[in-house]
C-alpha cells in the first residue's frame, strides 16, 4: 500500500440555515482556505472528487455547478459521488493507490435548509416497492431502529440520554458546531418527543454545511505541512437495501469494515463516530470494538452539528485536526449512509 | 389456506409510487443583486478582478479560477446572437407556441452569452451575429425576475463580426 497522508482541512461551521451563499460559494472560501494551510494553488491539485446529493439542492446535476469553486480551466482530472464525501476520499485514497497523483483535494456540502422538510429526502432513496410507499423519513427509521435497541435490552433510554450529555459537552469547545448548549440527561428524556422513543435532542439537528480535506502522497505531505496524518486503514462495508432482512440493533458492516481497516491492531486514543441519532452511537461503539477508555466524538459528533453528505467527510477532517495539534497518536473515524446505518466506512488514522 | 396466500391470477405490472419533495430555494446574496437589478431595469454581472472578464447574472466564483469576484456591474441590454436553436418540436411544461428561437445572447459589455428568446422576426431569418435588444414589460410591470425582459428583437444595427463573439460559439 502507499502511504496517504491527511495534509489539511478546512469547513464551515454548521447554521441552522445559510442565506447568503449558495453552494459554490460556500465551498469557494473553504476550498481556498484548505489549499492556503498547505500553500497550495489550485492548478497544482491532481485530482478532485466531491460528495453531494442533488436531493438537497433540487437541481438536477447541481454538482456541476459547484465546478466553479474548484476553477476547472484548464480542465482539471475531477469526479463526483452522489454519497457523503467520506466516500469521496475513499476514491481518492484508492485512485492514488493505482494512479500516479501526487495531490487530491475532497470536498463536499450540502443545504438541508432548502427542502422543506430534510426528513423525508432521504425516503426516496428506500426500496421502491415495500418501503417508500410507506413514507417513512429518516427520523421514523432511526426510532424504529432504536425501538428494536430498547426491546433488546442492551441499553435504556437513559443511556441514549448520556450519549447526548457528553456529546453536548464536548461541542462546547467546537466552534464549529451547532448545538453547544450542555444539557441534562432529564432535559434529554423530557425534551420534545419525535418520534418515539426519540426525543429532540437524541436527533441531529437540521444544518448547512461543507467540508474539505486534502491528501498527498508521502512525499508531497512532507512538503505540504510539518504534521502530516497518515491513513493507515480505510473500508467500508455495506448491508442489504431491506431494513426487514437486517438486525437494526447491530451494525455487521460496521464490524467488519473495523477489521479490515485494522482498527484492532493498535490502541485507539478517540473516535469520530457519524451517529445522527443517539442510539446509533451505542451500535456504532460496540461493532467497531474500540477500547473502554477511548474518547468518543471529542468534536460532540453529528448530534452537534448535521449535514447530510458531510458529516462523513468531516469525522475524518475532525479526526485529523486533532491528531495535527496532538491531542492523540491513533484515531478512529466513521462515516455511515443509507437507511438505519446501511452502509459503514471506517478510517484509521496516526499522527506522525 | 385462505385467499389472500394464493398467488394472484394476474401478476402485477405496474406500481404507482408517487414521489413529491417540495423546496424553498434562497435565491442568497449574488441572484439578489441581479433580481433587484432587474425590479430596476438593469442587467447586472460580476467582474473578474485577475482578467476583468464579466460574468452575467452576478456570481461568487469565477467560473474558470475560482477566484471569488465582488465588484458588480450594469451591462447593456443590447448584445449578439452567438448561437441559436429554432424549437419546433412540442413537449410537456412548454409556455411558447412553436417555432420559436432560443439563442445564447453576447450582452455589450459582457464576456459570456446570456440565454433568451428571440421575437418579433421569423424563425428563419435569425442568424449568428445578429444585433438584438431586450424588449421590456411596461415599468409598472417590472418585478424582481428575468421575465421582466419578454424577449430580444432585432434591432436593425449590421450583423457583428465573426471575431466578436467567436469565443462565445
Amino acid at each position: 500500500m502507499r502511504d496517504i497522508a491527511i495534509v489539511s482541512v478546512a469547513r464551515l461551521p454548521h447554521v441552522r440555515c445559510e442565506p447568503l451563499l449558495m453552494d459554490a460559494e460556500m465551498m469557494t472560501g473553504v476550498l481556498t482556505e484548505c489549499l492556503e494551510k498547505a500553500n497550495l494553488q489550485r492548478q497544482e491539485v491532481d485530482f478532485w472528487c466531491s460528495g453531494s446529493t442533488d436531493y438537497l439542492s433540487g437541481l438536477p446535476f447541481s454538482f456541476v455547478h459547484v465546478l466553479d469553486a474548484i476553477g476547472p480551466w484548464p480542465p482539471v482530472y475531477e469526479t463526483h459521488v452522489e454519497m457523503d464525501g467520506a466516500w469521496a476520499l475513499y476514491e481518492a485514497w484508492l485512485k492514488m493507490q493505482y494512479e500516479d497523483l501526487e495531490t487530491a483535494v475532497i470536498y463536499c456540502w450540502g443545504k438541508e435548509s432548502t427542502p422543506d422538510d430534510v426528513r423525508t429526502v432521504p425516503t426516496l432513496q428506500l426500496d421502491p416497492y415495500h418501503v417508500a410507499p410507506l413514507g417513512p423519513d429518516t427520523v421514523s427509521i432511526a426510532a424504529l431502529q432504536a425501538r428494536a435497541l430498547l426491546d433488546s435490552g442492551r441499553y435504556t433510554e437513559s443511556d441514549f440520554a448520556e450519549v447526548v450529555v457528553r456529546a453536548r459537552q464536548h461541542a462546547a469547545s467546537n466552534e464549529y458546531a451547532q448545538l453547544r448548549e450542555p444539557v441534562t440527561a432529564e432535559a434529554v428524556l423530557n425534551d420534545k418527543p419525535i418520534v418515539d422513543p426519540l426525543t429532540r435532542s437524541m436527533c441531529c439537528p437540521v444544518g448547512d454545511g461543507c467540508t474539505a480535506v486534502l491528501l498527498a502522497s508521502a512525499d508531497a505531505a512532507r512538503d505540504l505541512c510539518d504534521k502530516p496524518v497518515w491513513i493507515r486503514g480505510i473500508e467500508h462495508r455495506v448491508e442489504p437495501h431491506h431494513l426487514g432482512l437486517r438486525d437494526l440493533t447491530d451494525s455487521p458492516s460496521t464490524r467488519a469494515a473495523a477489521t479490515a481497516a485494522h482498527v484492532h491492531d493498535g490502541p485507539i486514543d478517540f473516535a469520530e463516530i457519524y451517529a445522527p441519532f443517539a442510539h446509533q452511537e451505542l451500535i456504532l461503539r460496540d461493532a467497531l470494538g474500540l477500547p473502554e477508555d477511548a474518547t468518543i466524538n471529542p468534536s460532540g459528533g453529528a448530534l452537534c452539528g448535521h449535514t447530510l453528505m458531510v458529516s462523513g467527510l468531516e469525522r475524518i477532517g475532525e479526526a485529523a485536526l486533532r491528531l495535527q495539534r496532538g491531542d492523540g497518536q491513533r484515531a478512529v473515524a466513521h462515516a455511515t449512509s443509507g437507511p438505519a446505518l446501511q452502509q459503514n466506512l471506517v478510517c484509521v488514522l496516526e499522527a506522525e | 389456506m385462505s385467499d389472500q396466500n394464493q398467488v394472484p391470477d394476474k401478476p402485477v405490472t405496474l406500481l404507482q409510487a408517487p414521489v413529491r419533495v417540495d423546496y424553498t430555494i434562497r435565491a442568497g446574496k449574488n441572484n439578489t443583486i441581479y433580481l433587484q437589478g432587474m425590479a430596476e431595469g438593469k442587467i447586472l454581472g460580476t467582474r473578474d478582478p485577475r482578467t476583468g472578464k464579466i460574468y452575467v447574472p452576478p456570481r461568487g466564483p469565477v467560473p474558470t479560477s475560482g477566484d471569488m469576484m465582488e465588484e458588480v456591474v450594469e451591462v447593456s441590454d443590447k448584445g449578439t446572437i452567438c448561437t441559436f436553436c429554432i424549437v419546433n418540436v412540442e413537449f410537456p411544461g412548454q409556455i411558447l407556441p412553436v417555432p420559436y428561437v432560443g439563442a445564447w445572447i453576447l450582452l455589450d459589455g459582457s464576456d459570456i452569452p446570456y440565454m433568451h428568446i428571440v421575437g418579433d422576426v421569423d424563425a428563419s431569418e435569425v442568424r449568428m451575429g445578429m444585433r438584438v435588444e431586450a424588449v421590456w414589460k411596461p415599468r409598472e410591470e417590472w418585478g424582481p425576475t428575468s421575465e421582466n425582459i419578454l424577449y430580444f428583437r432585432p434591432n436593425g444595427e449590421p450583423d457583428a463580426a465573426y471575431e466578436t463573439y467567436k469565443e462565445h460559439v
